[in-house]
């Protein structure tokens, strides 16, 4: 069973899942932050293969992923480094970029690659639906891959249904339509949201994404899903420190 | 062959809507929309009303004696320069500003390279009295000061794009953030002929315009509305696929897109998208990119702000690896040659990105006969500074 299906099997709330940028802040800084913050109780890690022109993300990621591209980050060095992931850490990875490396690199090629070294499944947000049903999905089903899918508050009813059929992992629940790193204020309306979603009894999980930042953004994320994903917050904290001791309190924060 | 979009949204290869979730409502309510709207009786009257009334269609198409004397053939230009705001970028931006209207969207965002695109939508949003918000690299921003202040005395809100190399692909970059954080009372008017389906056949269908007149005008004047040639320079894309769009089908009218070689193809600095790019996914379409071996965007290079572009629109594309277009480039020192050329033959100062197609010209063989429509897509005005510096005036 692929590690992430088996980690919601295992675990129904409060999944704590850390999105960094590989080759971020040094490149060979890539397992060294996964190994910390699995010691330090991470339960998922999604890592970011920097691209040149991130549309969804706001500025602290846009410059995490310009700096480790000027580190000399790519799938190439990225998939090298990573063939010591399965020796150093046990917790499900996901990949998260855009589809255009990925298509340079082959998406074959890749998700080979994935299964090789150890890669539970990806994010490519603006890899369209469609396409994956048309052209990819057999292709990461070949190789026991999960495709994650967002789901954004206008995303129709219709749609949910579709992408929960077409998801194997989770479903990735934003708080709101916003590129990253947007503090999340929770309000009636996302209060709505979130229950409108979690009333829908999908057979996929849902984590939520997007402007978690804090423990108390955790709590009220982890109320309507199994779990929470923290992404800007935790760059940020690598920019002031990325020493083990900063990313081991910034990980006390939300597990305390 | 079809060369048009087809039912997914693709030319070939080329096309579809590569973009996160955030923006699909948005795209997906286009897609469902503008076919309807724009076949409206009342859209279409509004649209060529406007067209005529306010932008000054139709433009007129121009036997340029000297330039025919020069190169042996009749070479015909077309207009667009003469359209209010100075370009072709305004027959898109009515258009969009009137389909905004009818989704009932509020604010409108654009980015812009050189400032026309930006001038042309700040234009129609102060005409109808929308907020606009235009999003221009910073470095572009201290580039093209006067159109700043166009747009700035037309109402729009300047927001310098401060990320990656801070020109045209950053703008674009800036505009889709905006439009993922506002999601529903927002509309995009991208100005070229790039970007998510339906945007590339939508802003194809506005700038249609250009040769639908230019067929009807090389009629009248010789009794023929096949010409032989059409030229027109390529950025994104949008005023060559206008000038082509009539022609597309009539495979005996050969198509000349004229990209633009910088310093050189191969000189490190260029935008010779279709001699350097390989295929891929950029801004929302799948087309042909200038990119690294990792896929990563490379950073491109024109003294032609409006062509500093590292993609081309996906029907280009399709137009290119089909082989119904002829995909060449024309570097800095020839355009601005051929700009002086045809000021000085003509009389009509030329925007630098038009003056790549009249630079083609030059390479062309010709016995006298035939009929050549070259896009004149812009004016001068704006390039004065390069011009002055250029030749030393």
């Amino acid at each position: 069973m692929n590690r992430i299906n088996k980690l919601f099997q295992d675990k129904k709330s409060n999944i704590l899942s850390i999105y960094y940028t590989a080759g971020f802040p040094g490149l060979e800084d890539t397992l060294k932050i996964a190994e910390e913050l699995e010691q330090a109780g991470a339960d998922l890690l999604e890592i970011g293969f920097p691209y040149s022109d991130p549309v969804a993300d706001g500025p602290v990621i846009q410059a995490s992923s310009k700096q480790a591209l000027e580190n000399g980050m790519s799938l190439k060095t990225l998939f090298k480094q990573l063939k010591e992931l399965r020796s150093r850490i046990s917790i499900p990875v996901l990949l998260m970029g855009y589809v255009n490396p990925m298509l340079q690199f082959g998406v074959e090629n890749f998700c080979q690659a994935c299964a090789e070294v150890g890669v539970d499944g990806c994010i490519v947000p603006d890899l369209p639906m469609t396409e994956y049903e048309l052209y990819y999905q057999e292709t990461f089903k070949k190789y026991g891959l999960c495709n994650i899918f967002l789901v954004t508050p206008q995303t129709s009813e219709e749609r949910i249904h579709k992408i929960d059929a077409l998801t194997t992992g989770f479903i990735y629940l934003l708080s709101s339509s916003a590129t990253t790193g947007k503090n999340l204020e929770v309000s009636q309306s996302t209060e709505a949201y979130f229950s409108r979603i979690k009333g829908m009894n999908l057979k996929n999980p849902l984590m939520i994404g997007f402007g978690i930042h804090n423990k108390a953004t955790f709590d009220q994320a982890c109320a309507y899903a199994s779990g929470a994903i923290i992404g800007t917050a935790f760059v940020k904290s690598l920019n002031e420190s990325p020493s083990k001791k900063s990313v081991t309190a910034f990980m006390e924060a939300f597990r305390a | 062959m079809n060369y048009f979009v087809d039912q997914s949204g693709y030319y070939g290869d080329f096309g579809g809507a590569y973009i996160p979730e955030m923006l699909y409502p948005n795209v997906e309510e286009l897609r469902q929309n503008y076919l309807n709207i724009i076949q409206e009786e009342s859209f279409k009257k509004e649209f060529h009303q406007l067209l005529k009334d306010y932008v000054g269609r139709p433009s007129p198409l121009y036997l340029a004696k000297r330039l025919s004397a020069r190169y042996n053939a009749n070479i015909f230009l077309k207009r667009e320069d003469l359209n209010h705001t100075g370009a072709h970028k305004i027959n898109n931006t009515i258009g969009q500003i009137l389909l905004a209207e009818r989704l009932g969207k509020k604010r409108i965002i654009a980015e812009t390279g050189a400032g026309q695109h930006g001038v042309a939508t700040a234009t129609v949003c102060a005409l109808r009295g929308l907020e606009c918000v235009v999003y221009m690299g910073e470095i572009d921003i201290q580039r093209q000061a006067p159109n700043v202040a166009r747009m700035k005395m037309l109402g729009a809100t300047v927001v310098p794009a401060t990320s990656g190399s801070k020109t045209l692909k950053d703008a674009t970059n800036e505009a889709m953030r905006d439009w993922v954080n506002n999601p529903i009372d927002t509309h995009y008017i991208i100005g070229s002929v790039v970007g998510p389906h339906p945007y590339p056949d939508m802003v194809a269908i506005f700038q249609s315009i250009i040769s639908q007149e230019t067929k009807k005008q090389l009629l009248e004047q010789t009794g023929n509305d096949q010409p032989d040639y059409v030229l027109a320079c390529v950025g994104g894309g949008s005023n060559a696929m206008g000038m082509f769009y009539h022609f597309i089908q009539d495979e005996k009218v050969k198509l000349i897109a004229v990209e633009a070689a910088g310093k050189g193809v191969n000189s490190g600095h260029s935008a010779a998208t279709t001699a350097l790019g390989k295929e891929g996914v950029l801004h929302g379409s799948r087309s042909i990119l200038m990119q690294t071996e990792d896929g990563q965007v490379v950073e491109p290079f024109s003294v032609s702000a409006g062509l500093d572009y590292p993609g081309i629109g996906p029907q280009h594309a399709h137009l290119f690896k089909t082989g119904r277009g002829t995909y060449v480039s024309i570097t800095d020192d020839e355009s601005l040659q051929a700009g002086l050329l045809c000021t000085q033959l003509e009389g009509i100062i030329p925007a630098i990105e038009s003056a790549h197609a009249l630079a083609y010209l030059e390479k062309m063989k010709f016995n006298g006969q035939e009929n050549v429509v070259v896009c004149l897509s812009g004016r001068g005005d704006k390039d004065m500074d390069t011009y002055m510096k250029y030749f030393g005036l």
